[in-house]
């Protein structure tokens, strides 16, 4: 069994058998989380550069860990306190870490196509971490983890993605992956935060009534207002996207079941959900950040694959 | 594919070995049997419900499954897919009885207790296989039950195999 691709740059060109090996082998990780000894020997002698254009505290220290309990070597790279403020291309930057033997990058990047673009030009393995506005692959995988974990399958399930859905490249990989696994998408959010021809592009039904879209779905992952990528105003306030779009307490105690509430994080409590439903026993939100660091094990785990004819 | 051991000589020699594993005076309560994925957790099962059987002390035995997938040596050759891990209680200060079903070069083993060891720290470890290719060991490890050693070539590849009527039988496929 193995991936059908060398580097994870998005959920896109990923097959069915793909994601599968993917959560089956990160529900092994998961195991070995739980141990006394949460590490195994498997990368040891595999050598990881993370290069983060951008900000990130879950992904990286995830990603970290992921590392670590792999037992790979690792070096961290943060643009902004790097040559890259000094004007050093992306190519120059990586060939130059590459030189000194480095055998898979994990990257984030504001500019969608950045790991796709290196994927062309170097040898080594790239994990997309998150690039622009396009894709965010290990988040999405690591949520249909923890759907398949919470609801026992993903074939079948009903699941609404709220909020910026624009700006959003955690829904754009979740729409991907979710639809090659068999569950029904609904997108949810105000009309300016929904790309117009999203429906026909991607397959999944577009809602602007979030309490219809609560009763239909069995999971609602909600997804975070990006106020740093919007130059414009897309809606009036904060407060009145609360109103219309946040999840209160009062709103899922309407509804006449249990669904499962989702976030990647990092919330903006008051906004897009308050925290009564935060910090609820039906939000799964600090599951998936465990369950994170055992799904990027995986993807590691999986890419290290070093070619056996060398 | 030739069948070296038919069904009734792979059942005739687990009888072996659990008879061998009864006579050999384990403080069950304090003794773990744990079968290395796939062929050696076939073993480890049969070994287990055989125990039970023959022995009421037996009842406390504690039973499970190893995979070594992530601790193997050729990992930079080959990336394989892990089976399913089954400790779900203490090895510490424990005997373990690790099971495989063919013991070849000895590196299974390796990783088998490398893995065992992050698990815990059990008092003992003691080796149970149903085949010895002894002649190819490359590691200083030596079975304490076996079931029958077969002398075989290097390049032969001998597994245990379960039929479509679950049935085991230890075959040689071909190159």
């Amino acid at each position: 069994m193995q991936l059908s691709t060398k580097h994870l740059l998005g959920i896109k060109n990923l097959t069915q058998e793909d994601i599968s090996l993917i959560l089956s082998t990160a529900q092994q990780f998961k195991e070995v989380l739980q141990r006394p000894v949460k590490k195994v020997p498997s990368l040891r002698e595999v050598t990881i550069v993370n290069l983060f254009y951008e900000n990130s505290t879950r992904t990286r220290i995830s990603f970290e860990l992921a590392e670590k309990r792999l037992s790979a070597d690792i070096i961290n790279f943060t643009a902004s306190a790097s040559s890259a403020a000094k004007g050093e291309t992306l190519l120059d930057t990586v060939n130059n870490i590459l030189s000194m033997k480095v055998d898979m990058v994990v990257m984030r990047h504001s500019a969608s196509g950045a790991p796709h673009f290196l994927a062309e030009h170097i040898p080594a393995a790239i994990v997309n971490a998150g690039d622009g506005i396009n894709e965010h692959p290990t988040q999405a995988l690591l949520d249909a983890f923890s759907i398949q974990e919470k609801t026992g399958s993903l074939a079948g399930r009903k699941v609404a993605l709220i909020g910026d859905i624009m700006h959003s490249r955690v829904a754009q990989s979740n729409i991907y992956l979710l639809k090659k696994m068999g569950a029904s998408v609904v997108v949810c959010g105000p009309p300016t935060l929904i790309p117009k021809h999203i429906a026909q592009a991607l397959g999944v039904d577009v809602s602007y009534n979030l309490k219809e879209t609560l009763e239909w779905c069995d999971v609602a992952n909600v997804l975070r207002i990006q106020l740093e990528r919007q130059n414009q105003v897309l809606f009036s306030s904060l407060r009145e996207y609360n109103l219309a779009y946040g999840i209160s307490r009062d709103l899922l105690d309407s509804l006449n079941k249990d669904i499962v509430i989702m976030h990647p994080g990092p919330i903006n409590r008051g906004v897009e959900l308050n925290s009564d439903v935060a910090d609820s026993k039906q939000s799964i939100i600090l599951q998936q950040v465990e369950n994170g660091v055992a799904v990027r094990m995986a993807v590691l785990y999986l890419l290290s694959g070093r070619s056996v004819a060398e | 594919m030739q069948v070296i051991l038919n069904n009734k000589e792979v059942y005739d020699k687990l009888d072996q070995l659990a008879a061998a594993i009864g006579a050999s005076n384990l403080d069950y309560s304090s003794t773990v049997i744990v079968g290395i994925q796939q062929g050696g957790a076939v073993v480890s099962q049969f070994l287990y419900d055989r125990l039970l059987k023959n022995d009421k002390q037996a009842g406390s035995l504690k039973h499970g499954k190893l995979d070594i997938t992530f601790y193997r040596d050729d990992v930079r050759n080959k990336i394989l897919a892990p089976d399913p891990m089954h400790l779900p209680f203490s090895i510490e200060g424990k005997t373990v009885i690790l099971v495989d079903d063919v013991l070849f070069t000895g590196r299974t083993i390796k990783a088998a207790l490398d893995a065992l060891f992050d698990y815990g720290r059990p008092e003992r470890v003691q080796l149970c296989v149903l085949v010895d290719r002894k002649e190819h060991r490359q590691f200083p490890i030596q079975p304490d039950y076996t079931g029958i050693a077969i002398p075989s070539n290097r390049s032969d590849k001998l597994k245990l195999l379960i039929s479509q009527d679950n049935e085991p039988q230890v075959v040689l496929l071909n190159q």
